[in-house]
């Protein structure tokens, strides 16, 4: 009824390839934003803030980078971990080091180094394929943890092998640091994640993201119509550890302020993110955002209901947690292997011809 | 002899031991993989999930325990009586088979034609699930397998190459377990060899393997080979589970020898049981032979990445691994 193209003209070119061609869409768009920006910051309390939403935000932002290499680019990656603390271990160094700079451009030159990082592991990806790349990959996991435990300068020699965020202002708010408010922690995150979300969408849907597709879809045929799959791979590789760079940046120096390495970005992590974006959806922004989204609310939400409202055991319960993602994971595969956005675009193909199916 | 010899030669045949241990493992993912197309990530958990079984059946734990006695507010744990090893491992060997009906009936059955990496992914779903599950039935404390296997370094061996070197040299120091467990693969290898080679089902098993369709066409039974080989993988976490678990206790870290198995399949090609046996063993070597020589030099701890660097420098040369089928690719 309201969710049509028709009565919707487009008179420029610039109309014709926007990314939300449905008007609905678009209000839809600003909305979201708006609550985003402009309700949540001021309602938003510490309990919230660090249970759902600011490891919601940071975790989509490593959702988006890896399903620009696995979804977009077709190279599976089991490396998120490792290359998330490599973007925090950059960030604690650069913290440390320059502590006048703005903790803005800490967090950008970390998804920098990030890059270059994946860049390099990137490299096999041009002979080796598939689960062997996947396989491959592991090797950067457990290496980076490995060094990241084992030389001291990484954590500036402290007894503990711990890193700490020192607190920094943004203006003269406090974003890190035990003394960080809330809503500041959250709306920073927010603020990366929209322009890492709009920086994604638009690299994706441009001549560079249709060569990645043409990757995914068939290297040796994308090689014979004169895709370059050296450039192609390792652009995502290094846009892909940029992104994830951003979040590990992020995880460590406004969520967690403290890290151990290998608890932190072990190979739960690089798991954990995998899962998002299938059960998201590979090859989508949306797809991203929603695996975020099931992921974080799901653990809180059985505890919740598990422990809070039915008393349980809280180890019963992390038991039944472990039962219930693996079978949803099974379940979501069997009954649609393309994520939740595929349901989400089977549903706007419906609501376009509701209420006349015909 | 040199005593630094003697100790290069103690590494290496310790290394050539824990190789085993990985090639244990990495023969369940190989099965699995070349009947099915399947990269069974949960292989891992299965080896866990079986000698909890086997644990919780010896020692007459009632399955689901703490369950039952959270939602009734009973306090039962133990049945009473403790059941003889060889009963309890064919009781085990059941529960295996019952998991390989249901993952291919619930799972597996529903996901054919799938591409290969959901395939991955729902193995890795499996995996929790399985976890989970294990922990729920048998409770997530540490527990020991009674099963009477030799424990410790073997003294005869010990005794008999003392007088090989100089006085600071006390001989090799060679677990028993690792030896039985070297015997034990052995058997297994050459028992599986045999039963794809000269029986119906395991001649079924390799058609399966070399063409789905083709196998289908003659009048195999997919479904069936299906069950057999998660069964046989089932088998094959069990053993792998009772070594892996006799040398360190039934816990959670069991699970992890999965990722210790794939760099070994990397090197050996996911196809090829022998891959999976010589890839056990040249990872096994190398990571306590790097670990020995270049280890202190760089900090300790080598043996958890060495073998995936290893992997991924034979890989960039040999991009199918060292025994596996090469791999064609046609526009």
């Amino acid at each position: 009824m309201f969710y049509r193209e028709a009565g919707d003209f487009k008179t420029t070119y610039q109309e014709d390839s926007q990314t939300f061609p449905i008007k609905f869409d678009r209000w839809r768009y600003w909305a979201v934003l708006a609550v985003a920006y402009l309700f949540i910051p001021f309602v938003i309390n510490d309990y919230w803030a660090s249970a759902v939403f600011i490891p919601f935000l940071i975790y989509s932002i490593a959702a988006i980078g890896l399903n620009i290499l696995t979804g977009y680019c077709g190279q599976v990656s089991l490396g998120t971990g490792g290359f998330m603390a490599v973007g925090a271990f950059a960030c604690y160094k650069l913290m440390t080091a320059f502590p006048d700079v703005n903790i803005i451009f800490h967090i950008i030159i970390s998804g920098g180094v990030t890059a270059a990082v994946g860049a390099a592991f990137g490299l096999p990806s041009l002979r080796i394929k598939g689960f062997y790349l996947a396989v491959a990959t592991l090797a950067a996991q457990f290496f980076l943890v490995w060094l990241f435990n084992k030389v001291a300068w990484f954590y500036n020699y402290s007894a503990s092998g711990q890193i700490n965020a020192p607190e920094r202002f943004v203006g003269n708010v406090a974003v890190t640091g035990p003394n960080a408010d809330a809503w500041a922690k959250y709306l920073i995150c927010l603020v990366f994640l929209t322009v890492c979300a709009l920086i994604a969408r638009n690299l994706t849907r441009g001549a560079i993201g249709r060569t990645w597709m043409a990757i995914r879809d068939m290297d040796i045929a994308a090689e014979i119509i004169g895709v370059n799959p050296l450039r192609a791979k390792l652009m995502a590789f290094a846009v892909s550890s940029f992104f994830i760079g951003v979040s590990g940046a992020m995880f460590f120096a406004i969520y967690l302020g403290a890290v151990e390495v290998g608890e932190a970005f072990g190979i739960q992590k690089s798991f954990l993110v995998l899962f998002m974006i299938i059960i998201g959806g590979l090859g989508s922004i949306f797809g991203s955002f929603a695996g975020a989204a099931f992921l974080v609310i799901l653990p809180v939400a059985l505890k919740l209901v598990g422990v809070d409202l039915l008393g349980f055991p809280t180890d019963l319960v992390s038991h039944f947690q472990l039962v219930i993602i693996g079978a949803l994971i099974m379940f979501f595969l069997i009954k649609e292997p393309h994520g939740l956005a595929q349901l989400w675009r089977l549903a706007k193909e419906k609501l376009r011809l509701w209420p006349f199916p015909y | 002899m040199p005593t630094n010899v003697l100790y290069l030669i103690e590494v290496l045949a310790n290394g050539l031991m824990a190789g085993v241990m990985y090639s244990l493992v990495a023969l369940g993912f190989v099965l699995i993989f070349k009947a099915s197309g399947i990269f069974n990530y949960a292989q891992g958990v299965m080896a866990l999930f079986a000698a909890l079984t086997l644990a919780g059946i010896m020692e007459g734990q009632v399955p689901f325990a703490h369950m039952i006695n959270a939602v009734f507010g009973t306090k039962i744990h133990h049945f009473g009586w403790h059941v003889p090893a060889l009963a309890a491992i064919a009781m085990t060997v059941l529960v295996m088979i019952a998991f390989a009906w249901a993952v291919q009936r619930f799972v597996f059955r529903h996901l054919v034609g799938q591409e290969p990496i959901i395939l991955f992914m729902a193995t890795i779903g499996l995996a929790y699930f399985l976890e989970g599950v294990g922990d729920l039935m048998w409770g997530s404390d540490i527990k020991t397998l009674a099963l009477g296997l030799p424990q410790g370094g073997s003294r005869w061996l010990e005794d008999a190459t003392a007088g090989w070197g100089g006085d600071d040299f006390y001989g090799f120091f060679i677990d028993k377990l690792d030896i039985v467990a070297t015997g034990v693969a052995i058997v297994l290898v050459a028992s599986l060899i045999a039963f794809s080679q000269y029986t119906k089902h395991g001649r079924a098993m390799r058609a399966v393997a070399d063409d789905h369709q083709a196998a289908l066409s003659v009048g195999i039974s997919l479904n069936f080979i299906w069950i057999l080989v998660w069964s046989l993988a089932g088998f094959v976490a069990l053993v792998a589970g009772i070594m892996w678990g006799a040398k360190s206790g039934v816990q959670f870290s069991l699970s992890l020898i999965a990722l210790k198995a794939l760099p070994v399949l990397m090197l050996g090609g996911f196809t090829s049981i022998p891959g999976a046996i010589v890839g056990g063993l040249i990872i096994g070597m190398g990571e306590k032979l790097f670990e020995y020589t270049f280890g202190p030099m760089i900090g300790g701890a080598t043996e958890n990445w060495f073998a995936y660097v290893l992997a991924l420098i034979v890989l960039v040369f040999r991009p199918q691994g060292l025994f596996g089928e090469k791999i064609i690719e046609r526009v």
